[in-house]
């Protein structure tokens, strides 16, 4: 049938949500898609068979994590020490699971134990941005749309990187479109003065501790700005009971 | 480095990356967390957006750069100025990457 008027609801509410969570996915995977295929390049490089290294993307997910393991083991440091090193890079995420617990806390395990798999860096950003919009009931239906679809093309990438094995040249600027996604992300963030307060301080100490190693100069400036947002919050919060009392 | 080393790292960096990631999810009942560590929740993804965004745009070979030569800087600012203004995330990478590439053939 041609008809133009096709019912949009054809779909059921988690299918909605599903594709919503792939799609609103689709402008991270811009900036997100050429590191894959660094990485599989860089760890053919390494001299790490492909399966290999298609399993650290496929087992670890976690873009920063295997940048850093792929160049120590060129270094030929001790798996312990890199396995240390990935817990580091990827302790921010237990801040990511801390944001979205209580948005998951009613579902049943079978639902958290694969949306956890998915708690990336790129699934938390734009998950924590749905949850931010309310009417949440068939949200996770979403979570798992946009973390698949994440993951998806972390794979592919991968495997593209792998099978050409040589270096994509950096001067073709599509990096850049990844800090532009995060400026897209944050501005329906900054509702107020402690969320504005939480993005400056957490903004200014990644500049200042930007050389730090092991991911570090994100961690830490993250855990002030939530200090800072926290601290003014609580501040106006005392300014307006004492305007209160004088009123 | 052989085989078994490599799926050392492989797995024991999956347990690690995925207990990280149960934590709060899984282990520990949002509940039981104290009042001000659930109030300092909502300041996570700016803070983290944040994090991400600064060096990208203002470090140059991790040096800081804040002049009109910078344009990371310039393009992000207009790319900030579209997102406000729009909401919308292709309109903002659009022209983010236009005027970054403008510039550049300037």
């Amino acid at each position: 049938m041609s008809s133009s008027n096709t019912n949009p609801g054809s779909f059921s509410r988690p299918g909605i949500e599903f594709l919503g969570g792939a799609r609103d996915q689709l402008p991270i995977l811009l900036g997100v898609v050429p590191f894959g295929v660094i990485f599989g390049a860089l760890a053919d490089s390494a001299g790490i068979p492909a399966f290999e290294a298609q399993s650290f993307s496929l087992f670890i997910f976690a873009g920063s994590a295997q940048f850093i393991a792929v160049s120590l083991i060129g270094q030929a440091a001790s798996p312990f020490l890199i396995v240390l090193t990935i817990f580091i890079v990827n302790l921010r995420h237990m801040l990511y699971s801390a944001s979205l617990a209580p948005h998951v806390n009613h579902l049943s395990n079978r639902w958290k134990i694969p949306l956890s798999w998915l708690l990336t860096d790129e699934a938390f950003i734009v998950a924590s941005s749905r949850y931010r919009r309310g009417n949440i009931e068939f949200a996770h239906w979403y979570f798992l749309g946009t973390g698949l679809m994440l993951w998806t093309a972390w794979q592919l990438s991968t495997s593209l990187g792998i099978a050409l094995g040589v270096l994509i040249p950096p001067e073709i600027g599509l990096d850049f479109a990844l800090p532009l996604t995060f400026m897209a992300l944050i501005i329906p963030t900054l509702t107020d003065r402690p969320a504005w307060a939480a993005a400056c301080s957490a903004g200014f100490f990644s500049i200042l501790l930007a050389n730090l190693p092991f991911k570090l100069g994100l961690l830490i400036p993250v855990i002030i700005g939530i200090s800072v947002g926290l601290g003014v919050e609580i501040q106006s919060a005392s300014a307006r009971r004492a305007n209160g009392d004088i009123t | 480095m052989s085989r078994l080393e490599l799926w050392i790292i492989i797995l024991a960096g999956m347990a690690v990356t995925y207990l990280i990631r149960l934590s709060f999810i899984f282990l520990i009942p949002p509940d039981r967390l104290p009042e001000w560590f659930r109030r300092g929740l909502r300041y996570i993804p700016p803070a983290v957006l944040a994090a991400l965004i600064a060096p990208d745009i203002l470090l140059l070979d991790g040096t800081l750069h804040l002049s009109f030569t910078n344009h990371r800087l310039l393009a992000g600012s207009i790319a900030a100025l579209v997102a406000w203004r729009t909401r919308n995330t292709w309109l903002t990478i659009v022209s983010g990457l236009l005027t970054f590439g403008l510039l550049a053939l300037l």
